[in-house]
């Protein structure tokens, strides 16, 4: 179904492009800006909120610009006496989850797309199609027997419950496979069994080297949708062990009307991806574009 | 899926009375790509397939984690759910929010790319700005619209006032808290579709394009004869995507009411989904209704399955317009 396009000839495209591409006009320019505004203003907006008192938010006509109250309620968030969530214990534990989970699918990823992509063994055809096949179950809807499995291996409430059903995606090995094929000689792999490597020490010194623009990629998007995931955590973590959202979330209805605080921790669990998005945003959109599917 | 380019095959079998160095080698390259492949499925059975296997089960009992004995009671969740009127409710607010979101989403996606398929000048700006919104979280985005969304003080009253209109109690009426919940879902989906839309579009052949000038067709005609069919796959793999996930929309609704633990989705359950409900039969309050949350699992996977088979025989169509 779905197809990684393998990085394109830049050349015979950039040839053609006076032709194909029509230049964009100042009509393109405005409404390109105005879907930039669009896409910015909702973040600006948690900003404006978040540095000013929560009196601010009710006045009328509303406050549209930044106060100076933002270092105020950032004390108040990370003062888990004040508050109901412990916001440090939360980034922490966010930060390993997503180190963790990202490490592995990389890792996994590019070790099982070796495997397809340069092995030849029985009933490959048939486990690379099942993989594709996996990525249109929704397996979030297992969530009720996984955590009556959570509590038989005594991780309720616990990271491991977070951190071992995202060892692996799908869409990983998928990726890693297509990059393979294309990007590591064959030629490569054969020298490097004339000159004695086993299998392994091969993946090791000539395929994991050889795969690190696609495993930046892969490990960009893995650790975002890792540190944005909220539904299984918020079923199997407690607000006491929480991941970011799952505090942000606990913080929102225990404040329902301090919109300056609720937004001053959403703001603080975004600012770490915006962050990475400003210096990778390339390598991102690069990602995305080449995981687009061409059928 | 296979292109023939296999780097390691086994030795030829002249060898066969090798020495051991040989012997071992033969059986790293049988063996090991089995044990490379392992850790995915040993994974994905363990936390992915076995859970959602063992939901069937677990939707026959009347399992109920306050009790420790379950029995057997064979369709009996799946009877009481076709009565449940909750559950109903749950399915059309579900369906009506996903096709208010998804409908206008996927469009402007097509619009979206289309003006960022010319040359352009700030490029990688334009294309980071689109996707802005998919770097926020779920959770960041429903809190903030429900803040913009709010009755006395939110942004979107005030502007409409400009307008003779409301204040609006967006989260109290059924159609306008779908409303809301669709322009957070569309906000911040849009533009991750746009990118995929316009790499895409750049894969199309120039000499469509072409050709279709020389024909003297012109840009709006291109357009819709050579681009919309041309990225039919793709659509059609968008379309698939956004139902899936549409179908178990879960964290917006579930922030957007204000004291969120009961998971109801409003105080007459206007914009509960169908996720919502099996968490709260399951998770919310004191319930732990196991077996029953398994049949609303299993009926979700179902919905899901249908309308996805839907929209790809509908989005099948669109080479017809050819």
């Amino acid at each position: 179904m779905a197809a990684v396009a393998v990085p394109r000839a830049q050349s015979s495209s950039r040839r053609h492009l006076s032709r194909r591409f029509h230049r964009a006009g100042p009509v393109t320019y405005i409404f390109l800006i105005l879907v930039a505004l669009g896409s910015l203003f909702p973040l600006y907006w948690s900003l404006v909120v978040a540095s000013h008192d929560n009196s601010a938010v009710s006045s009328y006509p509303p406050v549209l610009t930044p106060g100076t109250e933002l270092w105020n309620n950032i004390k108040r968030v990370f003062n888990s006496g004040e508050v109901n969530v412990d916001f440090w214990t939360a980034l922490l534990n966010t930060t390993i989850v997503a180190t963790t989970v990202t490490v592995a699918v990389v890792f996994f990823s590019a070790l099982a797309g070796f495997a397809f992509a340069k092995m030849k063994f029985r009933g490959e055809r048939v486990m690379m199609l099942t993989i594709i096949a996996t990525m249109l179950v929704p397996v979030q809807l297992g969530v009720i027997p996984l955590y009556i499995e959570m509590i038989h291996l005594g991780w309720v409430n616990r990271l491991p419950a977070v951190i071992a059903p995202s060892l692996v995606t799908a869409f990983g090995v998928f990726l890693m496979r297509q990059y393979i094929v294309s990007a590591v000689p064959n030629d490569l792999i054969d020298a490097a069994r004339v000159d004695g490597c086993h299998t392994l020490r091969t993946f090791w010194h000539v395929v994991l080297p050889a795969v690190r623009p696609a495993a930046a990629v892969l490990g960009l998007l893995t650790f975002m949708n890792t540190w944005n995931d909220f539904f299984w955590p918020l079923i199997v973590l407690s607000p006491r062990n929480p991941t970011v959202q799952v505090a942000v979330s606990t913080l929102a209805s225990g404040y329902v009307e301090d919109y300056a605080l609720v937004l001053t921790g959403t703001f603080i669990s975004i600012v770490p991806l915006l962050l990475v998005f400003l210096f990778l945003g390339r390598q991102i959109i690069g990602g995305i574009m080449q995981g687009a599917v061409k059928g | 899926m296979r292109n023939g380019t296999t780097a390691i095959a086994p030795p030829p079998a002249v060898r066969k009375s090798g020495t051991v160095r040989h012997r071992l080698r033969r059986l790293d390259v049988k063996a090991s790509p089995y044990l490379y492949v392992a850790p995915f499925f040993l994974i994905f059975i363990a936390f992915g397939l076995f859970p959602l296997g063992y939901t069937a089960w677990v939707s026959l009992t009347d399992r109920n984690l306050l009790d420790p004995a379950t029995s057997f009671i064979g369709l009996q969740n799946y009877t009481d759910l076709l009565h449940d009127s909750y559950f109903w409710n749950a399915v059309e607010n579900t369906l009506g929010i996903w096709v208010i979101s998804t409908v206008p989403q996927l469009l402007l996606a097509l619009g979206f790319a289309h003006l960022l398929n010319t040359t352009l000048r700030a490029r990688t700006l334009f294309r980071m700005s689109v996707l802005l919104p998919q770097v926020t979280s779920l959770v960041a985005v429903a809190l903030i619209f429900t803040q913009l969304f709010s009755k006395d003080y939110g942004l979107m009253n005030y502007v409409l006032h400009w307008f003779g209109i409301g204040p609006v109690y967006w989260e109290a009426g059924r159609f306008s808290s779908w409303i809301a919940l669709s322009t957070m879902v569309i906000w911040r989906w849009t533009g991750y579709n746009a990118l995929i839309y316009l790499a895409a579009m750049q894969a199309i052949p120039d000499d469509l394009y072409e050709a279709a000038s020389i024909d003297g067709a012109r840009p709006a005609r291109q357009f819709f004869h050579i681009t919309v069919p041309m990225l039919r796959p793709t659509i059609i793999f968008t379309v698939i995507v956004s139902t899936i996930g549409g179908l178990q929309l879960f964290t917006e609704p579930y922030l957007f009411e204000p004291s969120h633990y009961g998971a109801t989705g409003g105080s007459d359950r206007q914009y509960q989904t169908v996720a919502m409900y099996l968490y709260e039969k399951a998770f919310a309050g004191s319930q732990f209704k196991f077996g029953y949350a398994s049949a609303i699992a299993w009926c979700l996977f179902l919905l899901i399955a249908v309308i996805s088979a839907i929209n790809f025989l509908i989005v099948r169509r669109i080479r017809s317009a050819e």
